[in-house]
């Protein structure tokens, strides 16, 4: 056994040594479990698919981790070729112009083809320069949708709601069935980024921050805003909520179990649904206010981008280049969406998994894009704003209050918008 | 970490020995005998001296250095910004908030941790029959890492199935760790404590049995209340194992909880109460601030310095190294 190792090791290192024109690029990635594993497999079919490049994926933990560690690595000039960057990231890595190759670049410097409008409408913003050049390459991207308990829905006799008023007129009857009517995870991208989105309001001052960092400020303790709090709180207090702190999995587990009738949470979650929930479920767009004027549309996507860091070789930028493109094709999307759940990120991909007939056998899968292509309103694209990791950190301090009965959700945003405002400010003499 | 008490009290020795070294060592005969060159003591405390340049001095300057600046995390661009990341600091109630929870955490987990490991030692001491299993039973849980114990603490308080969470609602009491502020804060302060009580209690038990026989007799002699001798005997001598032991049981309850304060946590903090050292971690290392977590930082070296220097002045006179 040890003699063959041996043997396997050096025929091994043979190959390596002889094909001493391979470039080999690295891609720093925030995912494990199923996810990782795919991210494992890709690389390796994009390996086997050509000789001239070498990709070693290596997972640094969490999105938040990936990031830090990519920056400390880009400081001492180890950075990676490509580095996964998650949404609420995507400013600092965006605002330091020099850090990375806008992909658009990269890819049509190395002679790939490159078309803008090859992608779903939602997902062309968000990591694209004012100009709508695409700096990061979307990658792994998610709506909040709204997760349905089957047997809940049919033991209740109510139907899926369309709107937060709908909710409100089933929820008292999921009450009584024995559940608790809902659950939601992360609220800061639920209840706030994608509130503004699907109900189409205005999130900061310069364009949602897209135009610059000077003097951009929060919107957050507007009217709506505090409406929608006040209801969940409300909720909360009826018991048609079910509020379990700022940690994703917590506010999961109930619905897993079968105790919950609804969850929201993210597209990108089907993946692991499918073997953690005990009950049949379904899924349906996420809900927005009938009050509000203009909401319905879509949701910006959530999820995470690749970069391509600056200061590599040509080589090894043509081969992350490569590498992108490879990403795009149709036939990698689809066995990424329908083995992660996230959704495809192409037109071409999202019609490829239509025609394998995909959608009939798992329509759950389905939600999550059909919703990033809803109509889109002024305000639906998503936002662009520094130090955006501690913004989210001080929300979920205040809702955690709200929630505790330490604070009112007026005063739990006016705090919001003040610390928040502090911390723009902040990043805004960072780039200075 | 744990050579904080060892290097301190020297440092009026290295004081003199440089002083020596300068004015041609004449001063001190005995250390001529060891060493024929002024150069050897140096080699041989190089590669300590080495560790703590490159790990404690380098760091910190680069810490004080960046303190005064707002830098983009990709270090492009950084603008001077004098005292602003001290201000901001101090002036932000949310900082003020955590360094309050800071103070009260340490000397609830020092307190705690010390008398309750304190008080297994004398009974330990006391018992004769399977001595050792006892002892074993008490000690094995030093063995656990922190984010261990930090993972044992948050299934024993878990909100849906916790056993904590479950024995509370007997009492009528929803426990939300997690979500309420307190509730959270008792649960860290509970594994914090359980996790430090072994270290203290192998210190004590061996302070106490290095306490002669012979004083412990004369001393029944003189009075039965075995508190009073406890008290007046025992704990005396025991003085420089707890003068210690208080050292770096607050080093543990600043620093060391990092780990379990971050998994009972899960990451997000919310509106959970955490240490200053883990607002560091949060401001530096997943918010990118680097000027911001760099005063935070000196900041809190300067109160831990200061700390144990007073420690050392008005403490230390008080303890009797016999």
């Amino acid at each position: 056994m040890l003699k063959l190792a041996t043997v396997s090791t050096i025929a091994f290192s043979t190959i390596a040594g002889s094909a001493m024109a391979q470039t080999d690029i690295s891609w720093w990635h925030g995912m494990g479990g199923r996810n990782g594993e795919v991210i494992n497999e890709i690389s390796q079919q994009f390996n086997d698919a050509q000789d001239a490049c070498k990709l070693t994926p290596l997972s640094r933990g969490t999105y938040e981790e990936a990031l830090s560690s990519s920056i400390a690595a880009f400081r001492s000039g180890e950075q990676p070729n490509i580095v996964q960057v998650f949404d609420a990231g995507a400013a600092t890595i965006m605002n330091a112009p020099g850090a990375v190759i806008p992909a658009e670049d990269l890819i049509l410097n190395a002679g790939e083809e490159f078309s803008r409008d090859d992608f779903i409408a939602g997902v062309r913003n968000f990591y694209a320069d004012s100009e709508g050049k695409f700096v990061g390459m979307p990658f792994n991207s998610s709506a909040p949708i709204m997760y349905m308990n089957t047997e809940a829905f049919e033991k209740a006799g109510v139907e899926a709601p369309k709107t937060w008023e709908d909710f409100e007129a089933i929820a008292p009857k999921l009450k009584e069935a024995g559940y608790i009517p809902m659950t939601a995870s992360q609220l800061t991208w639920m209840m706030v980024e994608n509130f503004k989105s699907r109900n189409n309001q205005q999130f900061a001052t310069n364009n949602n921050g897209y135009d610059g960092v000077d003097g951009t400020q929060l919107i957050v303790n507007d009217e709506n805003t505090v409406m929608m709090f006040d209801k969940l709180k409300a909720w909360a207090d009826e018991g048609l909520y079910g509020f379990y702190g700022a940690g994703w999995g917590d506010n999961l587990k109930p619905f897993e179990e079968g105790k919950v009738a609804m969850w929201i949470g993210s597209s990108g979650s089907f993946g692991g649904l499918q073997k953690s929930a005990q009950m049949p479920f379904t899924a349906d767009f996420m809900p927005y206010w009938g009050s509000i004027e203009g909401a319905g549309t879509q949701s910006f996507i959530g999820g995470a981008a690749l970069f391509a860091m600056a200061g590599k070789s040509d080589e090894e930028n043509a081969c992350t280049a490569q590498f992108f493109s490879f990403l795009t094709s149709p036939e990698v999307q689809v066995y990424w969406h329908e083995n992660t759940g996230y959704v495809p990120i192409t037109e071409a991909a999202y019609e490829l998994a239509k025609e394998e007939g995909y959608y009939e056998e798992k329509p759950v899968a389905e939600v999550g894009i059909k919703q990033l292509m809803l109509p889109g309103g002024e305000w639906s694209k998503g936002y662009r704003l520094g130090f955006y990791p501690q913004i989210r950190s001080v929300m979920e301090r205040e809702f955690n209050r709200i929630f505790s009965g330490e604070t009112t959700p007026k005063a739990a945003f006016d705090t919001i918008q003040q610390e928040g405002d502090a911390l723009l400010a902040r990043f805004a003499k960072t780039s200075g | 970490m744990t050579d904080t008490p060892m290097t301190l009290p020297q440092s009026p020795g290295l004081m003199a020995r440089l002083r020596g070294f300068w004015e041609g060592s004449s001063r001190n005969p005995a250390k001529r005998v060891q060493f024929d060159r002024p150069l050897t003591p140096w080699l041989f405390v190089l590669p300590q001296l080495l560790i703590v340049a490159i790990f404690f001095y380098w760091p910190s300057v680069q810490a004080v250095t960046s303190s005064f600046y707002l830098e983009d995390p990709f270090g492009f661009g950084s603008t001077f910004v004098g005292m602003d990341n001290y201000t901001d600091a101090i002036s932000s109630r949310e900082y003020r908030r955590i360094a309050g929870f800071t103070a009260f955490f340490a000397v609830m987990v020092t307190g705690l941790s010390l008398s309750i490991g304190l008080l297994l030692a004398v009974k330990a001491d006391k018992v004769i029959r399977g001595a050792s299993a006892y002892k074993t039973a008490l000690i094995a849980v030093y063995a656990i890492a922190p984010p261990v114990s930090g993972l044992i603490g948050m299934m024993f308080f878990d909100m849906h199935m916790g056993p904590f969470t479950e024995m509370a609602a007997w009492f009528g009491y929803e426990m939300k760790v997690g979500i309420n502020y307190n509730d959270t804060a008792f649960a860290l302060i509970l594994v914090a404590v359980w996790k430090q009580i072994p270290y203290n209690f192998i210190f004590f038990l061996s302070g106490l049995q290095s306490v002669p026989v012979s004083v412990r007799e004369a001393a029944l002699i003189d009075a039965r209340s075995g508190w009073r001798r406890f008290k007046d005997i025992v704990l005396p001598l025991l003085a420089p194992t707890a003068f210690f032991l208080l050292i770096i049981n607050i080093t543990y309850s600043l620093f060391d909880t990092f780990a379990i304060i971050d998994v009972m946590v899960k990451d997000k903090p919310a509106n959970n109460p955490m240490t200053l050292v883990y607002k560091v971690y949060l401001d530096g290392f997943k918010g990118n601030d680097i000027g911001g977590s760099s005063a935070q930082s000196v900041i809190l070296m300067v109160v831990v310095a200061a700390l144990t220097v007073a420690q050392f002045r008005f403490l230390e006179r008080r303890v009797h190294y016999g």
